[in-house]
């Protein structure tokens, strides 16, 4: 190849100064803004009461919509690469669709689909079940919003491997379970670790969908990108600031687990 | 062990339950959610639909959308394939963080960006000032939305083309280079046609994605009438009016954008796997 000359470095120098200006800037500035008073304001700012509400709805939601989402993207990333049946491309498809709609567009189809517009509304009234501008809701259009995470990560990896190896294990005998638990897994393990992180992410940040199938009640159904939007048209700043440090340093221990699990990934490819 | 006698194709055990529970889902999280939506159409007249949407409002917040997230998309398109050359080409310091930091959009809660990028580009703010004193506003105008939408929309283009050229191989090149050609030549007629499939893939995602983005949108748009309203935006004040017809009429277009998006890059993506394998 030819020697690189000073083309390379001015590449070099735009990539560095892009990513300076664009990530690394508003996360120091979150920072900073953050302690600008000092760190006893800012334990204050992040211990007050409908802050820690906020954490705690946040978090549950993040639980579940991980686990709930976690186990659909295994088994649809296994019924879509172990078995051959008709209209396979049409799950997939809708599979992904939620990545393509807009999140004000999903509250707006949970709100379409159980509020009082909706057919289901008088069944659910009756049984005093609450989705819309409650907590069930903001669970459900979260789900919503990070279904295809984990699917679209595993499936490649299933694709690329084949099924020789499950069916060699279901010809001796093995239940599904168990080829899932001895063959299967092993192989998905980074790349679903990989999905549950980015899952993990946006269920924790998501603003357009549960913002508006929220109500925004404080301290109810209050998510913290939620309260955090509150505090920041009330110009409360630093109270603003502080709490989104929560979420910034639970982004930045996601995005290393989100890198390791990616190089332990490619290591085992090398491997295989 | 019964499924095994009913179908040859499928010896692995378990096909009822993975396909039940999979169909299942989709139908509850995806499916019917969808139908609702054809249902509430349904409610709309084709006249009531077409003054919604041709309201000079509307209009105006589907242009501010569409443009502002296609110039957020060529920018990122053109950054991305840089960036995801200059990780894969070059060795330098600080590589691994750069690689890593790349997806911090996708990580940082969308509002937190929003609160970020508007205080960091207001007249006062640290990099708004340095604007300011040339005379031009980034926070509340087109233009900060566009940051925004560069911002979210970084990771796409990145991360769609940088394992394509991983695995792109350097013969062709070597090749070219010892006939002669310039990098330029090289660059244009054996790197760009490999790239174009993922890069166009990866500008239609973040193309999609800014025209549907709204938490880190809403902070630095400032969301005037006729001025910085964006499509998401007119649905969510629809809504909390109640007018519900409205919002769906709008919401009907903007999904219609994403699937014809969403067939696109298919479409891209099956003619790309046709033509390396055949």
């Amino acid at each position: 190849m030819k020697k690189s000359g000073p083309g390379k470095y001015i590449l070099i120098a735009v990539c560095v100064i892009f990513v300076a200006l664009f990530l690394v800037l508003p996360l120091v500035f979150v920072l900073v803004q953050a302690f600008k008073d000092g760190i006893l304001p800012y334990l204050a700012n992040i211990g007050d009461y409908y802050s820690l509400k906020a954490l705690g709805l946040t978090l549950k939601t993040m639980v579940i919509c991980l686990v709930v989402n976690t186990i659909i993207g295994i088994i649809a990333a296994w019924t879509v690469t172990r078995y051959q049946f008709a209209l396979k491309k049409v799950l997939t498809t809708f599979l992904d669709i939620p990545l393509s709609v807009s999140p004000i567009i999903a509250g707006l189809l949970y709100i379409l689909t159980f509020g009082r517009s909706s057919v289901l509304y008088p069944f659910l009234s009756s049984h005093n079940i609450n989705i819309v501008y409650a907590v069930p809701g903001i669970v459900l259009v979260t789900i919503f919003v990070t279904l295809p995470y984990i699917s679209r990560e595993v499936i490649p990896v299933l694709e690329a491997k084949g099924t020789d190896e499950e069916e060699a294990a279901a010809l001796m005998g093995a239940g599904a379970l168990t080829i899932f638990r001895k063959v299967t897994f092993p192989h998905i393990k980074w790349s679903l670790l990989y999905g549950a992180v980015l899952c993990a992410a946006r269920a924790m940040g998501e603003f357009g969908a549960v913002s508006i199938i929220s109500g925004h009640l404080r301290g109810v159904t209050n998510t913290l990108p939620l309260h955090i939007e509150i505090l920041y048209n009330e110009f409360k700043y630093a109270p603003a600031f502080a709490v989104s440090s929560l979420l910034v340093f639970l982004a930045i221990v996601l995005l290393i687990i989100r890198n390791v699990a990616e190089l332990q990934g490619k290591k085992r490819e090398k491997e295989v | 062990m019964q499924r095994r006698r009913r179908s040859r194709k499928r010896v692995i055990p378990g096909f009822g339950v993975g396909l039940g529970v999979t169909v299942a889902m989709v139908s509850i999280i995806v499916l019917i959610p969808l139908i609702s939506i054809v249902i509430s159409t349904l409610h709309l007249t084709f006249a009531e639909f077409i003054t919604t949407i041709a309201k000079p409002r509307v209009l105006h917040a589907f242009w501010v959308s569409i443009s502002c997230s296609l110039c957020a998309a060529v920018v990122n398109l053109i950054l991305g394939v840089l960036l995801a050359w200059v990780l894969v080409r070059y060795q330098f310091p600080f590589r691994r963080l750069m690689d890593g930091l790349l997806e911090l959009p996708f990580a940082l809660p969308t509002a937190i960006a929003g609160i970020a990028l508007t205080s960091l580009t207001v007249n006062t703010g640290w990099v708004g000032s340095l604007f300011a004193r040339a005379g031009i506003s980034v926070a509340y105008t087109r233009l900060g939305i566009t940051i925004a939408l560069i911002f979210v929309g970084i990771p796409f283009v990145a991360r769609t083309v940088q394992p394509v050229l991983e695995k792109l191989d350097p013969t062709y090149e070597e090749a070219a280079d010892l006939m002669g050609a310039g990098r330029g030549l090289i660059f244009r007629r054996i790197i760009l046609p490999e790239l174009r499939p993922a890069a166009l893939t990866g500008f239609g995602l973040a193309f999609a994605r800014g025209l549907g983005e709204y938490g880190s949108v809403v902070f630095i748009a400032g969301n005037q009438p006729y001025k910085t309203e964006i499509a998401p935006l007119l649905i969510y004040s629809q809504l909390q009016e109640y007018d519900y017809g409205e919002a769906t009429a709008i919401a009907l277009v903007m999904l219609i954008i994403a699937f014809v998006l969403l067939f696109l890059m298919n479409h891209i993506q099956v003619r790309a796997s046709r033509r390396t394998s055949g």
